[in-house]
């Protein structure tokens, strides 16, 4: 006779949904988001997962679905959506970065969005965190300064802190007039070896959160650069992801429980 | 890191996309930031596009660093290896 696990141990939560949805995101405009959460429906925080700037791609959605499986729903937005709707993520990356990439306001819209639909979920426990990595990872930050959330994690983004290199066609500003604003806790995890965000860069932003009393908690690896997570490309490092992945669990569970 | 940095120029031209058709090339991105087929940290990409066909209108190439120089060494050696009157 099959016996449900969850009939065993009510405790487990990986028998998952998952779909794409439309939110309202910025602007009340309809955008696409893909969100997973458990099948069982029980009380749950939330969280959004911001994508890399390579797009609302397969690895992304993965990680929407871990974080559901570790007990979370979760759910990520198409950030490219209104450029490039129903194209393949890496055309819908390259349409968006030739129109100028994502404005910060819309960012922040979206991410509005996307926490107020997993609040709106009936097992919702009412708390939400960010996430970002590469370019999310600053936008994860940004979203925290301006957003209600209950947790935010930072993965190696750069141009939190830190002055471009003279000549640098930066289209993107730093973040620091804003940290002041920081409105919940910040996970940062940061590999030794990356350039932007540098170790210097990490140290300035330590700084500056505990000049202001932020609660915050770093780590930071040796032997990992930037993208130290992504599994599918030459930069994963093992190691740290492993432990990034049990210090985000760890934060979460403390922040985002219920 | 993401560089951010993009360079856009318009191009007349055809190319051969999505499906092994040609299409006609209006638009070129090129920037150095993360690929996402190359197994290279950043490579130097470049999009040969004609948006108002849409975002699959594409061709991408992600290219390393001393590809990209090498290539643009081969496209001025091809230039001037050909008669003026021919470029137009």
């Amino acid at each position: 006779m099959w016996i449900p696990l969850r009939a065993i141990n009510p405790a487990v939560s990986d028998s998952l949904h998952a779909e794409t949805i439309r939110i309202a995101g910025h602007g009340d405009d309809q955008v696409e988001a893909y969100i997973s959460t458990s099948l069982h429906g029980e009380t749950r925080g939330g969280v959004v997962v911001i994508h890399h700037m390579p797009g609302y791609d397969r690895s992304t959605k993965e990680i929407v679905r871990r974080f559901a499986e570790l007990g979370y729903d979760a759910i990520c937005p198409n950030l490219y959506y209104r450029e490039a709707p129903g194209a393949a993520p890496d055309d819908a990356a390259a349409t968006a970065r030739a129109n100028g990439g994502v404005p910060d306001e819309r960012l922040i819209g979206d991410v509005a969005g996307a926490a107020a639909h997993l609040r709106s979920l009936a097992n919702s426990n009412g708390k939400v965190g960010v996430i970002g990595y590469c370019s999310g990872g600053r936008q994860s930050v940004l979203a925290a300064c301006n957003v209600d959330l209950d947790a935010a994690v930072d993965c190696y983004g750069a141009f939190v802190t830190g002055t471009p290199p003279e000549g640098f066609p930066l289209q993107v500003t730093n973040l620091v007039d804003q940290l002041p604003n920081l409105r919940c806790p910040l996970l940062g995890l940061f590999g030794n070896e990356d350039s932007y965000p540098s170790p210097e860069q990490v140290d300035e932003l330590d700084q500056i959160l505990t000049e202001h009393d932020k609660p915050h908690e770093f780590h930071r690896y040796d032997g990992a650069g930037h993208a130290f997570f992504s599994v599918d490309r030459p930069s994963y490092r093992v190691e740290a992801a492993n432990d990034g992945w049990e210090r985000i669990e760890a934060f979460y569970g403390t922040y985002l429980g219920s | 890191m993401c560089t951010y940095a993009t360079v856009t120029t318009e191009l007349e031209g055809s190319a051969k996309g999505p499906d092994s058709k040609w299409f006609h090339v209006t638009d070129g991105t090129v920037y150095f930031d993360h690929p996402v087929h190359a197994m290279a940290e950043h490579t130097l990409n470049i999009d040969f596009t004609d948006p108002s066909k849409g975002p699959s209108a594409r061709v991408a190439v992600e290219l390393t660093a001393q590809s990209a120089r090498e290539l643009v060494t081969a496209i001025e050696a091809a230039l001037a290896s050909a008669p003026e009157a021919l470029k137009v």
